[in-house]
């Protein structure tokens, strides 16, 4: 959310597990006066969850269907994992920013994105690497 | 008020019962307000009032109206005490006591301790000491306010790669 100006003015959909988040979009569109964005909430899921995980590919693929995104945008995890999968597989640019939360190493879902994700953020400075990933900046 | 959360990964009895012992050591847990969800039956805090879960809009009055928050190591919560300029005390989640699904929380700290508004208990044993520093630190002025959004540097980069594709 603290990323929002990268993609002021054009057309978002957000997708997350958090169902609360769609009051703050509401009030954004009322402070902007921009129309309120495309909001999907998912199940929580982990490696843990595996049937939760499952559910939660299929509300991403039906959200995917439903909004046929040209970009993809993600700090994870597996609902993140999961989109930037799928994108590749619904012809989007994907971009993946690994989690703020992850500053020894990159998260498991991220470090799974190397070779699937067009572009492969940190961001923690000291985890850039030459082989990827890159370093633009953190959320705070 | 003091708020103490959590967050919604599942128990963590540990901060729980060390904000507990610190309330009945200092007789304040008329204070604090906890959103502890699924204690482990018998780690129920017994000296401060506590739900399992707040609506979300509700979560953010008790948020905005405390003085000092109390919390697992989650990066939303912290970045959301320094959006709103508190003090906030933190002690990580430790994954070989199955509170977590790995370490990154210790990771968390270690980042942040030095940061002005951040107040770090490695474990149990420091937290009511750094309870006692940050309650200090309240009565002055709080930590400069994070702006609500990223670095602009970062966003219009950002900005960049998703309307100008490149050959990465």
């Amino acid at each position: 959310m603290r990323l929002r100006p990268s993609w002021a003015g054009l057309k978002v959909t957000y997708v997350t597990t958090d169902a609360g988040l769609k009051s703050v979009l509401e009030q954004d569109a009322k402070d902007t006066g921009d129309e309120v964005a495309g909001f999907h909430a998912v199940v929580d899921a982990n490696l843990n969850a595996k049937f939760q995980l499952l559910r939660q590919l299929l509300q991403l693929v039906a959200v995917f269907r439903r909004s046929r995104p040209d970009v993809v945008i993600t700090t994870g995890a597996a609902p993140g994992y999961f989109a930037v999968r799928l994108g590749r597989l619904f012809g989007a640019r994907t971009i993946w920013i690994d989690s703020i939360a992850n500053a020894d190493e990159l998260s498991l879902s991220g470090k799974r994105l190397k070779n699937h994700a067009d572009v492969w953020l940190t961001q923690w400075e000291h985890l850039e690497r030459p082989e990827g990933p890159v370093f633009l900046g953190s959320v705070i | 008020m003091i708020f103490l959360t959590i967050g919604t990964q599942g128990p963590f009895d540990r901060l729980v019962l060390a904000v507990d012992a610190w309330c009945k050591t200092k007789g304040r847990g008329a204070e604090i307000f906890g959103q502890i969800a699924r204690p482990k039956p018998g780690c129920e805090p017994n000296h401060f009032d506590w739900v399992e879960r707040l609506d979300p809009a509700e979560f953010n009055r008790r948020f905005a109206e405390a003085s000092l928050i109390i919390s697992h190591a989650g990066m939303g919560t912290i970045i959301s005490a320094l959006e709103a300029g508190k003090q906030i005390v933190v002690m990580p989640r430790r994954f070989d006591l199955g509170e977590h699904r790995n370490d990154h929380q210790i990771a968390t700290v270690n980042q942040l301790s030095t940061r002005p508004g951040v107040f770090v208990a490695r474990d149990e044993t420091e937290l009511g000491a750094r309870i006692d520093q940050a309650l200090a630190a309240t009565r002055s002025a709080g930590p400069p306010k994070l702006s609500r959004f990223a670095d602009p540097r970062f966003t219009s980069a950002l900005r960049k790669l998703i309307l100008q594709p490149d050959e990465q």
